[in-house]
């Protein structure tokens, strides 16, 4: 959309004049010059609502005391934010907070880093006249397994409920009673289950909203806090990752503008729990006769070496395989990618399994930013994300409530955002090819006027089929004008993973084998002869008995791949089985050599997310055990093999990669300590946007005192250090890959009158490593079961809640059945999870879809 | 209870009555209330379902209002009013003494109110939202006596005509 | 004291005593006349200018011009809403509730009158809840006014479509604000919105919104029918027309008085109101409701003009909801300032931390002081907690810490007590009474 710049304005605070965009908020302009006028309701990414009254102000020519937060700056306009009248009022609210305020600090989780007791420092009364006794609930009360209440300490600032209805989409919490005995409730029986309801923690400007997993873990000046970024989704929210005692205790959400706005989803925020499990598999283990045994790194590392090199001679290279690598770092990914393609010579190689997209989709399609969101001419959607990006989800319920950007919705199943839609269409799976015929007849209903770009977020609606529908449909979709796309794959780092080659016929920095084996063969010395497979194919063959080397790094087929049945033939097919993991899995039963390696927070690198975006994660604990990090593994292997890396450290990596990588040119370790927001990929068509500080960056808090309520910002100890250069790629790089968008003419498969089409849609709490070593989620896991439309429903003329008979032409399970307006007629939901019981049972990997039937139990 | 067949076809023409449907919510709570005697928490979660909002929004704005009960009340409601003029002109000694009485008769609920604009009749109750005026304690249990015998017929507890 | 009621909103009730809430009894008395000449007219702009002329400020208890307030509606801006507020919960205010029980016809029709001025098509009546015979009757009324063909589709083949929705509101004071009122319409905790934007601009459904008081509104009627012009010739200076005035305490005749602006408290209180009960001397009274400051027994006071402007102007506070409540010597003025806070605190939406808290903090130190255990550092305590929610400790028009005037009306109490019985008051606490 064409923006003319806002108009500028001058006005004068305490004798100051600043200059500022008409129209900005007076407490907003005053803080971005110097002047910290104190608040507790207001917060930068929500409507301000002037409750609180803390940021009251003098103007000039304005009757009574206008609230800084609700005040919109005008020329002309003098402010008065330290009058000795303001700073009366100041005085008094603060007064009025405390008087029913426990005061029970020593105890309490904010205390030492609890705006209230700062600003009460700061600007405060030194005691309290309140003489008479203070109101009383019942404390804590638990609004959810993961946040608790103690209603005596709230102060009414409504930043929670405000967040849950605003923000979140789910208002489930809100204020009940009133005068003094406001208090804030979820509804009985309801709790308040939001997936990101752990951001009114962080938010809570005192110690009402308490986490069940950080409660009494730690004291706030205990703890040592490094900036960082979420591994539980592809979106990669920037986060301030904190420990206390070697061990992680909290992370919370860092405000960064293109990426996340300060906010976590709960599986992100909580899911570091699993890295102190009791159930962390800490040192090398080896089989010997059946049984796996500890053993020493130099053992276990032989071992694999020697079968390694034994295959490779008996049946060649491509009898290794390696699946997985999605956890990572890039660092990781390409030290793997490395090994597998440059030293062990073999080909497949994939970092999916089987619920994404083909790389030459993801890596060859016009990519958008998340923030084009917010401008973008319309919004599609091909799935609901919630469940799988779920802040991406947030950002783009903020651009379609709030900024009006018209989103055309055609997941298969209704959701939470298609109520806001401008356009809904149901495609189902078989359907979706459909998309940009849909687009190019209708979009111009909704999006006549706008202008710029039609973002598309190319997910998954269903891994209940093979990935070909949404690449026909992203076909169509590419050809028609200005349309840009973010790939909706959700694993944590599966974008650095396939930019740094973990996949089939791709090498590192987004090119193909063919493309870069000139390059790749000079600077590493070979690279795979023939393509190789992807999961899919990788575990057939292996399943078929032609796979003898199987590498899973991090990855666990039989439980995560959505064909179970194959997954679990395959495994039984290989006769060495290598697993790269913390936890032993269903898949790991049967490793011949389990080596440990770390986890996020216990390790330094980079990651990529969803948009290309390159940035750190920090090392904030000591890892447990003898755990390494992957890309070690993979430098001692190679070493082994006969190929020295010669990394030392995770730096030299980054820095190769930053040489080698065609994508990844000029993007060094130097430079990504000093880009704030990190940099996208390629960095030459993105220079002019990288915000880079001579100084180290660090995390402060607006106030610079009190972390974690306001947002939190990354700033560099040094002001900008100037335009980028933007980097250029040495001119015999190979170029980059475009998607010739050429796909399979596929037929698209009727449906019969009585079958349901399956759609298999991920959940957020899913049977993986992270969400299922985490204690505090175990209460929020989904159980399977099959939801169809009303009218389907009266079909069956059952009980809600019985028990079917669901059949594929793979299998038959048993679910209980429910009815659901927001299932298409002829549609059959069941959520992915690992069960025996669950939908990959029913999953044929190959099949363009899967068509069930549904019976009654006899 | 959920709504009766009847009730809901109220209901329903009730949400119909406004360009937003959560603006029923207090209507549909006065029609709950008339069918149960109490706002229950069945009744906030079928009122949430009617306007398409979630219970705890239904729960928050309902417990704003002290007319809605969120505890089982007696079938007669007995407001006393001890704002100023009935405070000085013997309201609380008319609270005082129906309090005596009712306390732990599960028929009658006694409540402490503000002004009830009936000031010229000082001091003024009302029973079911039927207003009784110049009030002395004896008055007043005659009053709540003559309801309590069935002599005179009261309004629902949310005040609606039966 | 001779004065003598000046009924104009009052008239229908006082001839027909037993039946002016019907339609029958109202239309036999002239109701739905001033429409038939309106709608036969057939211009919304001269009711408006009769309406801006007659002088007619708001009953509701801010006196603001209703002229004034039609005319902020933005032009070209539809659909937009009229809504009356009928939340009549001002301590000792029972006025509105009169006329909603005895006269629903006139409100009707100055409901119809009005949105037919300002060209809306869809009005709501806010009632408050306890108001359960005012809810019957205005029902009934309107029912019998569609029935009549007044109210509907087409009102009398004018080409005009009004229909109008009594909302019952819950239990709640604050709802008498106009956003709190708009708010709980919507289905929403009634806590007052930010200023701006104002109704006018955005009110219900975000929508341009007119919202006047019952009495407002019952007034159009007879402003049409006289004309703006002659309406305005009855009271004082910028105080036009006739008030109802909600007469209660200990006044030998209670009730509500119709008096025609410019006569004065004394006229009230010992005029209409027969003098004080038992006669006992009168020791303070509450001019305009329960939230402005108090008047005593001084001839400064008493033959004070009862005249919305001179009373702000000049005795700093202000003719609020039109009704006095009187005291004697009897009262104790710590009890009936206890006993207003306590209302206040009970009343707060909780919405600003100093009115959420204050009224509360408040209402426990007079407790305190009014039962035998007041400091002798209470007073003090008193006015600054007071000044941390009305920074001018509550002269009219005061200052606020707080979004609406809610916070500050409990400010009034104690700035009373202290203007008229801070002697009286600190003995009491030194001699531990």
């Amino acid at each position: 959309m064409s923006a003319t710049p806002p108009e500028r304005v001058i006005v004068t605070i305490d004798g100051v004049e600043i200059e500022a965009d008409k129209g900005e908020l007076l407490i907003k302009v005053a803080q971005e010059n110097g002047v910290y006028i104190p608040r507790f309701c207001w917060h930068e990414r929500m409507k301000p609502v002037g409750m609180c009254r803390m940021c009251l102000v003098e103007v000039d020519g304005v009757r009574g005391y206008p609230p800084a937060c609700t005040t919109p700056v005008a020329d002309g306009m003098n402010v008065h934010a330290t009058s000795d009248t303001v700073k009366k009022i100041q005085d008094g609210v603060l007064e009025f907070l405390l008087i029913n305020h426990p005061l029970d600090c020593p105890v309490c989780d904010r205390g030492g880093e609890c705006p209230l007791q700062d600003q009460t420092l700061a600007f405060g009364p030194g005691e309290s006249r309140f003489v008479e006794e203070k109101r009383h609930f019942e404390k804590p009360i638990p609004l959810s397994p993961l946040v608790l209440l103690d209603r005596e300490r709230c102060i009414q600032c409504a930043r929670c409920t405000r967040f849950a209805d605003e923000i979140a989409g789910d208002p489930l919490i809100d204020f009940v009673d009133r005068s003094d005995q406001t208090q804030v409730l979820n509804f009985a029986g309801e709790p308040f289950n939001s997936y990101f309801s752990g951001n009114t923690v962080q938010i809570c400007p005192v110690g009402a909203l308490t986490a069940s997993q950080y409660r009494f873990k730690a004291r706030p000046w205990d703890l040592a806090t490094a900036e960082t970024s979420c591994n539980a989704c592809a979106v990669q929210c920037r986060g301030a990752l904190q420990s206390s005692s070697n061990r992680l205790v909290r992370l919370l959400g860092v405000d960064s503008e293109p990426v996340n706005h300060g906010w976590l989803c709960d599986k992100g925020r909580y899911g570091i729990g699993w890295v102190h499990s009791e159930d962390r598999v800490l040192d090398p283990h080896v089989r010997v006769s059946g049984e796996l045994h500890e053993a020493s790194w130099p053992e276990a590392l032989d071992i694999v070496t020697e079968e390694i090199q034994r295959v490779v001679a008996a049946h060649g290279p491509s009898a290794v395989a390696v699946l997985g690598g999605a956890r990572g770092t890039n660092e990781d990914a390409y030290a793997w990618a490395r090994l597998a393609k440059g030293v062990i010579g073999t080909d497949s190689v994939d970092c999916q399994l089987g619920d994404g997209l083909p790389a030459e989709v993801v890596l060859g399609l016009p990519r958008a930013e998340i923030a084009d969101i917010d401008t973008a001419v319309a919004v599609v959607l091909l799935a609901d994300v919630e469940e799988s990006l779920p802040v991406l989800h947030l950002r783009i319920r903020r651009a379609v409530v709030e900024l009006g950007v018209p989103l055309v919705d055609l997941a298969p199943v209704a959701h939470k955002l298609t109520e806001f839609a401008a356009l809904s269409e149901r495609l189902v799976p078989g359907e979706q090819h459909q998309a940009a015929e849909f687009l190019r007849t209708r979009l111009a209903e909704v999006a006549s006027g706008r202008e710029g770009d039609v973002v598309v977020v190319l997910g998954r609606g269903s891994v209940g089929e093979s990935s070909a529908g949404v690449v026909r449909a992203a076909a169509a979709l590419a050809a028609l004008p200005n349309v840009r796309f973010l790939s909706g794959l959700r694993r944590g780092n599966v974008h650095g993973a396939l930019d740094a080659g973990l996949a089939p016929g791709f090498l590192p920095g987004r090119v193909t084998a063919a493309a870069g084996r000139d390059w790749f063969t000079n600077r590493w010395g070979s690279v795979p002869e023939t393509t190789g497979a992807d999961a899919a194919a990788i575990l057939q063959a292996a399943a078929d008995g032609k796979v003898h080397v199987l590498m899973l790094l991090g990855a666990d087929p039989v439980n995560d791949f959505p064909d179970a049945a194959l997954a679990q033939r395959a495994i039984d097919g290989v006769p060495f089985v290598v697993a790269v993991d913390a936890f032993h899995t269903a898949s790991t039963q049967r490793a011949d050599v389990f080596l440990p390696c770390t986890l996020w927070g216990e390790k330094a690198g980079h990651t990529t997310n969803i948009e290309g975006r390159v940035q750190r994660v920090s090392r904030r604990v000591a890892p447990e055990g003898t755990a390494m990090d992957d890309w070690r593994i993979a430098t001692e292997l190679a070493l082994r093999l006969g190929s020295d890396f010669d990394f030392a450290t995770v730096d030299e990596v980054t820095d190769e990669i930053a040489t080698l990588s065609p994508a990844h040119i000029g993007v060094t370790s130097a430079l990504l300590r000093r880009a704030r927001d990190g940099v996208v990929l390629p960095l030459r068509d993105h220079a002019g946007e990288i915000i880079v500080r001579a100084g180290e960056l660090s995390i402060l808090a607006d106030d610079g005192a009190t972390l974690s309520w306001d947002p939190i910002k990354v700033e560099g100890a040094e002001p900008d250090a100037g335009e980028m250069e933007p980097a250029e790629a040495p001119s015999e790089a190979p170029p980059q890959y475009e998607w010739d968008r050429a796909t399979p003419a596929a037929g698209t498969p009727g449906r019969d009158g009585y079958a349901l089409r399956l759609v298999v849609g991920r959940t957020l709490y899913d049977n993986g490593v992270a969400a299922s070593h985490t204690d505090v989620f175990a209460p929020l896991r989904r159980t399977a079961d099959l939801r169809v439309n009303p009218s389907d429903f009266a079909r069956l003329g059952v009980e809600r809640g019985a028990h079917v008979r669901i059949s594929s032409a793979r299998s038959t399970i048993s679910l209980p059945v429910h009815e659901d307006a927001a299932v298409p007629v002829g549609v059959a939901v069941i959520p992915f999870t690992a069960d025996t019981d669950g939908a990959a049972m029913l999953i044929d990997a190959t099949a363009p879809v899967t068509d069930v039937r549904v019976e009654t139990r006899q | 209870m959920a709504f009766s067949e009847a009730n809901l076809t109220s209901a329903k023409a009730i949400v119909a009555q406004y360009p937003r449907p959560k603006s029923a919510i207090l209507p549909l709570a006065h029609l709950a209330q008339d069918q149960d005697g109490w706002l229950t928490e069945e009744a906030m979660a079928e009122i949430a379902e009617l306007v398409g909002e979630t219970p705890a929004i239904v729960q928050g704005t309902c417990s704003f209002y002290t007319m809605f009960k969120r505890r089982p009340c007696g079938k007669l409601l007995v407001s006393v009013c001890t704002n100023v003029t009935c405070l000085v002109l013997g309201g609380p000694e008319v609270l005082e003494h129906l309090e005596t009485l009712y306390t732990g008769d599960p028929d009658v609920t006694i409540e402490e109110v503000e002004c009830l604009a009936a000031c010229d009749g000082a001091p003024a109750l009302q029973v079911n939202y039927e207003f009784h005026e110049r009030m002395t304690p004896e008055r007043a249990e005659d009053v709540v006596d003559g309801y309590k015998r069935g002599t005179v017929r009261a309004r629902t507890i949310s005040g609606s005509p039966t | 004291m001779t004065i003598t009621q000046r009924r104009i909103v009052s008239q229908r009730l006082y001839e027909r005593p037993d039946d002016s809430w019907t339609i029958d009894g109202a239309v036999a008395t002239g109701a739905y006349e001033s429409l038939r000449a309106v709608l036969a007219a057939g211009d919304p702009a001269d009711v408006q200018a009769q309406v801006a002329a007659s002088g007619l400020r708001g009953r509701g208890g801010a006196n603001f011009s209703t002229g004034q307030k039609w005319s902020f509606l933005p032009a070209g801006s539809y659909p937009r809403y009229l809504v009356v507020n009928g939340d009549e919960g001002e301590p000792s205010t029972f006025k509105d509730r009169m006329l909603v029980e005895r006269d629903p016809h006139q409100l009707v029709e100055g409901i119809i009158i009005s949105a037919y001025a300002i060209e809306c098509s869809l009005a709501f009546v806010y009632l408050r809840g306890e108001f359960a015979l005012g809810h019957d009757r205005l029902t009934q009324a309107i029912t019998d006014a569609r029935a009549r063909g007044f109210l509907g589709k087409n009102v009398l083949g004018s080409g005009f479509d009004i229909d109008i929705v009594v909302h019952r509101g819950a239990g709640a004071y604050i709802c008498g604000e106009e956003t709190a009122l708009i708010e709980s319409l919507e289905g929403e905790r009634g806590m007052p919105r930010l200023k701006p934007p104002f109704p006018a601009i955005e009110g219900l459904y975000a929508k341009p919104t007119v919202v006047n008081n019952v009495e407002t509104l019952s007034t159009v009627p007879h402003i049409m029918r006289m004309g703006g012009e002659e309406y305005a010739k009855i009271g004082v200076n910028k105080s036009t027309g006739t008030r109802l005035v909600a007469l209660s305490g200990h006044v030998n005749k209670p009730g509500n008085y119709e008096v025609e602006f410019g006569c004065t408290f004394r006229d009230i209180i010992f005029g209409l109101g027969e003098g004080i009960r038992d006669g006992n001397e009168l020791k303070f009274f509450l001019p305009g409701g329960a939230s402005f400051q108090w008047l005593v027994n001084i001839d400064e006071h008493l033959d004070a003009m009862y005249d919305i402007d001179f009373v702000q102007q000049n005795l700093g506070t202000t003719l609020g909801s039109g009704a006095i409540m009187v005291f004697d010597e009897t009262t104790d003025p710590l009890a009936v300032a206890w006993r207003l806070a306590k209302f206040y605190a009970h009343e707060s939406c909780g919405k600003c931390t100093p009115c959420r808290e204050g009224t509360g903090w408040i209402e426990k130190v007079l407790y305190r002081m009014a039962n035998g255990l007041g400091r002798k550092s209470d007073f003090d305590l008193l006015i600054d907690v007071g000044s941390g929610i009305s920074p001018n400790v509550a002269t009219a028009p005061f200052t606020q810490t707080t979004l609406c005037p809610l916070g500050p009306s409990v400010v009034s109490p104690i700035a009373s007590l202290d203007k008229y019985f801070r002697d009286e008051i600190m003995a009491r606490i030194e001699a531990g009474l």
